[in-house]
């Protein structure tokens, strides 16, 4: 299997993705926003579609657009103008009606947009893994640094703003990581199914884990674990890898909930 | 604060005209019946409100706060170590671990509210008192000059409460902390309390515990 070059590069990113989503995830899952990174993932798609309009690096345009959608998530949000669920829905369909159309309009309607939406271990290029290696290294830099002021806002926002930390700021740099994210894992789970990656690992953490810090690391072994066999059972398989794993990932939260119940 | 008025909106207002000093070292009761104000007016001084008019000057630089009903928000297994330690983000730089002093100080902080034995325990696990007492000491991590207490022994047992008042008395004679302490009911407080300002959509006491009025004892049925 890793005499394929394909496999590798699959490999490769899928080592990112599994590392990166759930460490991001653990953010959104516990500020109550699991379903943001559904959210970003349509918007995503507008970007993916903005790509073939404009002939530029799709995940480049997936990634510039998922991040202006992220941050007009916490803008509404921030501003209580609107309920989070409103605010979500209006950029969720806005972002899936505008790929639509964009793709639309870039008469590529007829290109396997499947591979975007459910992901394809095929569609990894060398350049591709570059970008996902180079972001995801950042991405997950900025978590390791910044880990205990962004913990101290989802313990407690109102505490962290009487410590005078710059909870705004935080809270857009969270929804920024969630875009990155998305953009950078489309290729491998796609945008439809990358928020279940952030999500679920880190349910199943938080379900075995001792600690918050145990719960962020527990959750990325299992978001890993759950790509990399994932990946592999879709290979031997012939199944779509997204679905592949984001299966593994849920039989994971199950286990963990069996394991829950039976230690008491 | 001076000439404090607040309203939420275009609701009517909630405070009005509320003008109220407190010294360093002061350990002073916010009492009051239930909707009368007492969380609006902390709020406003720990700067979480901003004030419809008049202005909040705050002359120290530290607050720690507990607020209402306080809760970890999240669901993920948290240890009373690692919920002090976000209560030292004032303190600390912004990016990078935690240094040996700031790690000192969150030790200290649990070791305040005697809960050393239990500082890698997960919060979940604790009784009530216990875990009141752990919000208690995130709000002490950050060495602070101020300490606002929003219903701090709300749900919790009377021994706990005992404790809680006992822990508070300590802080204030040893540290010199001035202490606001927001309550509808005091308990074992009200004896170690030097001041007690009551509020109903404004000041309407603001003296000695000695010195309240009977019918407003018990300022939860204040309505006269």
């Amino acid at each position: 299997m890793l005499d394929l070059e394909f496999m590798r590069l699959a490999f490769g990113a899928g080592i990112v993705v599994g590392l990166l989503a759930p460490a991001v995830g653990f953010f959104l899952v516990q500020r109550r926003l699991s379903l943001v990174g559904d959210g970003i993932g349509h918007v995503a798609f507008a970007g993916v579609a903005l790509g073939y309009l404009l002939d530029l690096p799709l995940v480049l345009t997936a990634l510039v657009v998922s991040v202006a959608g992220g941050l007009s998530i916490e803008l509404i949000r921030a501003r209580r103008r609107t309920a989070g669920d409103q605010a979500l829905a209006l950029i969720f369909y806005t972002g899936i009606a505008g790929g639509v159309v964009l793709v639309s309009a870039a008469g590529a309607l007829n290109v396997n947009l499947f591979q975007f939406l459910f992901g394809s271990i095929l569609t990894v290029t060398r350049g591709d893994l570059a970008v996902i290696a180079a972001l995801g290294a950042c991405a997950l830099a900025a978590i390791a640094l910044l880990y205990r002021p962004l913990v101290a806002v989802v313990v407690d926002e109102e505490g962290a703003r009487v410590a005078g930390l710059p909870v705004s700021a935080l809270n857009a740099l969270t929804v920024a990581l969630a875009a990155v994210t998305i953009a950078l894992s489309m290729r491998i789970v796609g945008i439809l199914l990358i928020a279940a990656l952030m999500v679920l690992p880190v349910i199943a953490a938080s379900r075995i884990a001792w600690s918050m810090r145990s719960t962020i690391l527990l959750g990325m072994g299992i978001g890993l674990g759950s790509v990399l066999s994932g990946i592999t059972i879709a290979y031997y398989a012939d199944l779509p890898p997204g679905g592949t794993t984001v299966l593994v990932a849920a039989a994971t939260v199950l286990a963990a909930e069996f394991w829950s119940v039976v230690r008491g | 604060m001076q000439g404090i008025s607040f309203a939420y909106g275009h609701a009517p207002p909630v405070l009005r005209d509320v003008n109220l000093e407190v010294e360093r070292g002061e350990f002073v009761a916010i009492a009051g019946p239930n909707g009368g104000g007492k969380t609006t007016l902390v709020r406003l001084v720990v700067g979480l409100e901003e004030p419809t008019s008049g202005h909040v000057e705050l002359l120290v630089r530290k607050v720690g706060y507990l607020p209402q009903r306080a809760q970890a928000g999240i669901d993920a297994p948290l240890t009373v170590r690692e919920l002090v330690t976000t209560g030292r983000a004032s303190r600390t730089r912004l990016v990078g671990p935690l240094s040996g002093a700031d790690r000192e100080a969150v030790r200290r902080a649990i070791d305040r509210v005697a809960l050393v034995p239990q500082a890698d325990r997960r919060l979940s696990t604790l009784s009530g008192g216990q875990q009141q007492r752990a919000f208690i000491a995130k709000a002490l991590a950050a060495e602070p000059e101020l300490l606002v207490l929003d219903e701090p022994t709300t749900g919790v047992d009377v021994e706990a409460q005992d404790a809680i008042a006992a822990l508070l008395q300590r802080l204030r004679n040893e540290l010199g902390m001035t202490i606001l302490y927001v309550s509808h009911e005091f308990g074992a407080v009200e004896r170690f309390v030097e001041r007690i300002v009551l509020i109903r959509g404004g000041i309407v006491f603001d003296g000695p515990p000695s010195g309240l009025p009977d019918v407003w004892h018990d300022p939860s049925h204040a309505h006269a």
